[in-house]
């Protein structure tokens, strides 16, 4: 990068830029680990003035951005792109205000997801989307990728619980989206906004919505002989009218690898299911006694009710390790996000089951089964040739496999830079090029996180409707894929 | 234009396009044309020839809400056609066990509900006029009712959509799963655009399952007592402030001619018997200053009495954080004092509502909504007009003050509707 250029961002953010290589390591990937670019810079900005006044310069200069959180996301969308630079938010970290009355909290997009919750948990309030990564990951990156987490199937996405937002968009203006109080007059830009994976503009100012505790909180975890007995008991559950806070579920080798790793004391058993009610003492107490006897008549051979806290946290203590875990057992994996309508999930796991028989690999299942949210863990070993081609060869074609069934391929991480082939799977040509639309009307020039969630990239001059060729395809000076 | 017509008569058949009357009128103007495609490639492809032809569409479902939005602009030059979704109306899969419904725009509501109660499930939302409303319109308006305290408003509960553009792309975005991140969310775009940027040919909801016992409570202030109202709206702000799930809390007031302005509060609860019974005496304890009365019939549909009443008058919806709404009462009450106002309310404890002002005369009411929106606008809120005389509509700006994210909306309906065919001038800042 240009020193002149360097020299403004240095004027900008002063020792809050890195250009060392050793240290732009750092910033090379995400949580998805096996794509790497080298930023050329990576900024750290403190103020929404800083964020502004950087994305001012990548616009006169032309130079792709991409923003990060804590970098945990499993799609590769803070991975950073050719001679772009990475705007880090890490520095922009304050809860600035917090409106209990009004069940509003401020936060800058640095903040980390646990702190909210921790912030106003003294007042009996609890920030809802827990994404398995929440004691580290970011609001700002909980915005972009729409994050869930186990909680969701009751409480909703972080787009139900972001009301407003401050952003500064890809021409370094700022504009404030949504407000506090609800249904502002307009296009419900939060909500295009939230789970745009960092393709619209930056996020500098989140206004979350809080949720009272509820009264009482009671999970149950039931063994079961195979996923089939244990998915029966989900929609039985879901079948008698409840709707309860988490549904997990847990094949054999998830609960084998969750084991070794934290030694949770689940039973070894071939589908296991974690059923948390929660909600006003009397209901909760009838209603567990029902998923307890809805189970037992499936075929459960064990059920446990935590009779503590503690104990509750030891039950949830596997489920949240399970994707780590499976490092015990085995020296590499891919973590998978299909989704599929519930009634689909018998066909769909003893599908996997052939497809992993055919392909000689491993996989495990962790599953938020309330919402058909599927996270098939592709085992392999790196070591040996072809397995992780192989490897990756299957877990795509298990989020083929949800596409069919009507589902999605990604239920909470994203699609960013892993899944975006897979977008024409799921969405027709014209169905991509409406999104566009709102691309090319936040982002003409395509400078914010470029190349990612859209399998190609399509200039916003370009016509929409059915696909054309752009006049470079057509010339040969371009090829889309 | 002429050829357009044909064009339009040749696409859904001769004998769904009629022209226009008085009774299709929207405000005072009449349409030329109304056109009733049969289903989503009819209405993209009315759509296209439409926009071609340099034609306005405006997209109409259950006509409840016709008058919606500012005035259309209209040149007098390009000619104007209602789009209606009325013969698009089947429920085209209930797929009950994984709680997904996919319904065509022109299905009203009710008949929605009747289709999924047959499962025992529901979409969780209580919209204005069930029986003639549909699906396409209560989302183009973002219509909701007292149940989204608990189960959030349609952007909550929509997951797909099919929209027609007005190029005649039809394009679908979300899908029937519940979690789905893949792609925009032009669910949430869609909702309450008043049809701006396309039509809707199509949603997929999540349902929530019919409750197995319902129950509601109501409170009336003690007449006279400036305390007694005081403390029933620090009833509203503590039952949202403990841990009681109610899926309905609700304020309803009205003016007085004598100083007895009268407030009363309904509080509901759904689930199992005993969820309900120990929530109820929960609430009970909480209101001990309260008066318990009989709950009225029909109190979760209060929103719906406000459009009777004398005239003229002007129905708005406000929204406000929850803690302005004591405040807010406080407004109403001064800009109605003189020259004297009758006032009705109902409000939601999430902070959102529906005012109906009547007046003598028009000059009256529109310097008290002004009045009333400088004031909701500096607390960070909304005054949106619903329904007023057109002399009021020619006046002022229906939405209120656009915020600086205006340019950036403009934007998108640009890209979305370069020819602005669809709703010209009816939304937000002259959209």
């Amino acid at each position: 990068m240009e020193a002149r250029i360097l020299d403004q961002f240095r004027a900008i953010v002063g020792r809050g830029l890195i250009t060392e290589t050793s240290q732009l390591h750092t910033y090379e990937c995400d949580g998805l680990t096996n794509f790497r670019v080298l930023p050329q810079a990576v900024l750290l900005p403190a103020l929404t003035a800083e964020v502004q006044a950087i994305v001012q310069i990548c616009q006169r200069e032309k130079i792709p951005f991409v923003a990060r959180g804590s970098g945990t996301g499993l799609s590769g969308g803070a991975l950073p792109v050719d001679k772009g630079i990475v705007i880090s938010l890490a520095r922009m970290n304050r809860i600035l205000e917090v409106d209990l009355l009004n069940a509003r909290v401020v936060a800058e997009p640095g903040v980390i997801n646990a702190d909210v919750t921790q912030r106003v948990a003294p007042h009996g309030y609890f920030y809802a989307p827990d994404p398995s990564s929440q004691s580290v990951c970011s609001i700002g990156g909980n915005v972009a990728e729409n994050s869930g987490g186990a909680h969701c199937l009751k409480y909703g996405f972080t787009t139900t619980h972001v009301l407003a937002l401050e952003v500064v968009l890809p021409d370094g203006s700022i504009v404030h989206l949504g407000s506090r109080a609800l249904d502002r007059p307009g296009y419900d830009l939060p909500g295009i906004f939230v789970g745009s994976e960092g393709t619209l503009g930056i996020a500098t100012k989140v206004v979350l919505r809080i949720v009272k505790k509820p009264a009482v909180i009671q999970t149950l975890l039931a063994a079961f002989n195979t996923t089939e007995e244990a998915g029966a008991a989900v929609s039985g559950i879901i079948g008698a009218g409840m709707l309860p806070a988490a549904i997990e579920m847990m094949d054999n080798l998830a609960i084998q690898a969750a084991e070794a790793s934290v030694h949770a004391g689940y039973p070894d058993c071939g589908g296991l299911l974690l059923v948390e009610l929660d909600g006003p003492a009397a209901e909760v107490e009838h209603l567990i006694e029902e998923v307890s006897a809805i189970c037992t008549q499936c075929g459960a051979w064990e059920i446990r009710v935590a009779q503590s806290e503690a104990e509750r946290a030891v039950f949830w203590k596997g489920r949240k390790a399970a994707f780590a875990a499976m490092g015990r057992i085995s020296p590499n994996y891919i973590v998978q996000d299909g989704v599929i309508p519930r009634t689909a999930l018998p066909k769909v796991l003893s599908e996997i089951e052939r497809m992993s028989a055919a392909a000689g690999l491993r996989v495990a299942n962790v599953f938020h089964a309330g919402d058909g949210n599927l996270h098939p863990l592709v085992l392999y070993d790196g070591r040996i040739a072809g397995q992780e081609e192989r490897a990756m060869e299957l877990s795509i074609n298990i989020l083929r496999l949800c596409v069919q069934c009507g589902g999605s391929i990604t239920g909470e991480h994203g699609v960013g830079e892993e899944k975006k082939m897979m977008m024409g799977e799921m969405f027709a040509e014209p169905d991509l090029a409406t999104m566009q639309l709102v691309r090319c009307a936040f982002d003409p020039e395509q400078l914010s996180n470029p190349g990612k969630v859209f399998p190609r990239t399509r200039f916003c001059a370009e016509r929409t409707g059915p696909y054309q060729p752009h006049p470079l395809e057509v010339a040969g000076v371009a090829q889309f894929f | 234009m002429k050829t357009a017509w044909n064009d339009l008569r040749a696409v859904v058949g001769a004998g769904h396009v009629r022209a226009g009357s008085e009774l299709d009128a929207v405000d005072v103007f009449i349409p030329q044309m109304v056109v009733e495609p049969a289903n989503a490639e009819e209405i993209a492809h009315a759509l296209k020839i439409a926009t071609d032809a340099g034609l306005r569409v405006i997209p109409c479902g259950g006509t409840t809400k016709r008058d919606w939005g500012n005035p259309l602009r209209h040149d007098g030059q390009s000619g104007e056609l209602i789009l209606s979704t009325r013969r698009s109306n089947r429920v085209v899969e209930h797929a009950w066990g994984d709680m997904t419904a996919t319904v065509e725009a022109g299905c009203t509501f009710q008949q929605l509900q009747k289709t999924l109660a047959e499962h025992g499930q529901r979409l969780a939302l209580d919209p204005l006029w069930p029986e003639r409303a549909t699906i396409g319109g209560i989302l183009a308006t973002n219509d909701s009712g007292p149940l989204r305290i608990r189960f959030g408003s349609l952007r909550d509960l929509i997951i797909g959509i099919t929209l027609a553009l007005p190029d005649g792309t039809l394009a679908k975005s979300g899908g029937k799963v519940v979690k789905n991140v893949a792609g925009y969310d032009l669910p949430k775009l869609a909702t309450g655009s008043l049809g701006t940027l396309g039509m809707i040919t199509q949603a997929i909801f999540r349902l929530h399952p019919i409750p197995r016992e319902t129950r509601t409570l109501s409170f009336a202030s003690s007449e006279g007592l400036t305390s007694g109202r005081e403390s029933l709206h620090d009833l509203v702000l503590a039952i949202q402030d403990c841990n009681m799930v109610p899926t309905g809390v609700q304020m309803r007031a009205a003016s007085s001619p004598t100083e007895n302005e009268l407030h009363e509060v309904d509080v509901r609860f759904e689930g199992t018997t005993a969820g309900c019974e120990a929530q109820i005496e929960q609430t009970l304890r909480m209101a001990s200053g309260a008066r318990r009365i009989e709950a009225p019939a029909d109190v979760w549909n209060a929103r719906s009495t406000l459009w009777t009443g004398v005239e003229p008058s002007a129905i708005c919806k406000f929204s406000l954080v929850p803690t302005e709404i004591a405040s807010f009462l406080g407004l109403i009450r001064k800009v109605s004092r003189s020259p004297s106002l009758h006032w009705r309310l109902v409000a939601q404890a999430v902070g959102v509502g529906l005012l109906r002002l009547e007046g003598n005369d028009n000059a009256t009411l529109l310097s008290a909504l002004e009045d009333l929106r400088k004031q909701v606008e500096s607390r960070g809120g909304s005054l949106v007009i619903l329904r007023c005389p057109l002399e009021i509509k020619s006046k002022m700006d229906v939405w209120g003050s656009a915020s600086d994210a205006l340019p950036l909306m403009k934007s998108i309906k640009a890209r979305f509707d370069p020819r602005g065919t669809l709703n010209p001038g009816r939304f937000v800042g002259g959209i």
